[in-house]
């Protein structure tokens, strides 16, 4: 099995507020990060699948392909937005690193042709990235 | 279950000796590391948590608990001290990378599973690296650990 990594970046502001605590409770839990105004950061994706090396070609997929893929996905979606305000999926739930790595998953998985989709790895600053394998 | 890992940063010296070799042997294992006047690493480590993701924060754990609870455990007694002399744990062993990395992770282990006990967080692993050329890890075993994760 052989594995195969490509990366990309989008730059993106958002916050975290839960509607459904006081604004107090809001400050407390998350600090700076509650302003409501938004930060931003650069942040860079890793995609990982696995898969088998096609004799024919010494490839696993198309590298094309995948980033192709992750432009139409999420560069597209992400970069250069709020991803509170324009980001469907974060409507309701906070744009935290944790949810941004789930939301990347839902949206590639479905839509790989070749290889299984292994991990979304979402740097949000070189010193803090999350991981998630799909379960 | 997401994995969440944090990057920290410390300055420590050590001196690679064993007491139970020879003089001669110590010097032939651990090289220039046996320089009975120590030397210095400026060490990166990485810190990965495990957990579900809490649907009222959209977070693993408060990072602000994790930057605490790493400086209490682990930064404040390892950043610019002498391994060897400074550190009881190293008192008699060999303050060597996988040495240390070993320490960290039972450092922090109870700590963090302690404070994220509610909703289920488990230290998955520790990574260290001495120089940008040498790196250690110390995966976790774990009930959450995904098998074939890498």
């Amino acid at each position: 099995m052989i594995y195969v990594t490509r990366r990309a970046e989008f730059s993106a502001s958002h916050y975290y507020h839960n509607p459904k605590l006081t604004p107090e409770e809001n400050r407390r839990i998350f600090g700076k990060c509650n302003n409501p105004l938004g930060h931003g950061h650069n942040y860079n994706v890793e995609v990982t699948v696995s898969g088998v090396i096609n004799p024919a070609t010494g490839m696993v997929l198309d590298l094309k392909e995948l980033k192709v893929l992750l432009e139409q996905e999420v560069i597209q979606l992400m970069d250069h937005k709020f991803l509170n305000k324009e980001v469907p999926a974060f409507a309701e739930k906070n744009p935290t690193t944790e949810n941004i790595a789930v939301e990347i998953w839902n949206l590639l998985a479905p839509k790989l042709a070749h290889g299984k989709l292994h991990r979304i790895r979402v740097y949000e600053t070189p010193d803090l990235f999350v991981d998630y394998y799909g379960e | 279950m997401v994995y969440l890992t944090r990057r920290y940063r410390f300055s420590a010296g050590h001196r690679l000796h064993n007491d139970a070799l020879s003089g001669e042997e110590n010097r032939r294992v651990y090289g220039k590391c046996n320089n009975p006047n120590g030397h210095g690493h400026n060490y990166l480590l990485e810190v990965t948590v495990a957990g579900p993701i809490d649907p009222a924060t959209g977070m693993v754990f408060d990072l602000v608990a994790l930057d605490g609870i790493v400086a209490e455990h682990v930064l404040e007694k390892f950043d610019h001290k002498n391994l060897n002399l400074d550190v009881e744990n190293f008192g008699t062993q060999v303050p060597t990378t996988e040495n240390l990395c070993l320490e960290i992770s039972k450092l922090l282990r109870a700590p963090l599973e302690e404070a994220g006990a509610e909703r289920g967080l488990q230290l998955d692993r520790v990574g260290l690296e001495e120089t940008s050329l040498n790196s250690f890890e110390c995966v976790l075993e774990h009930a959450g650990r995904k098998k074939g994760k890498g």
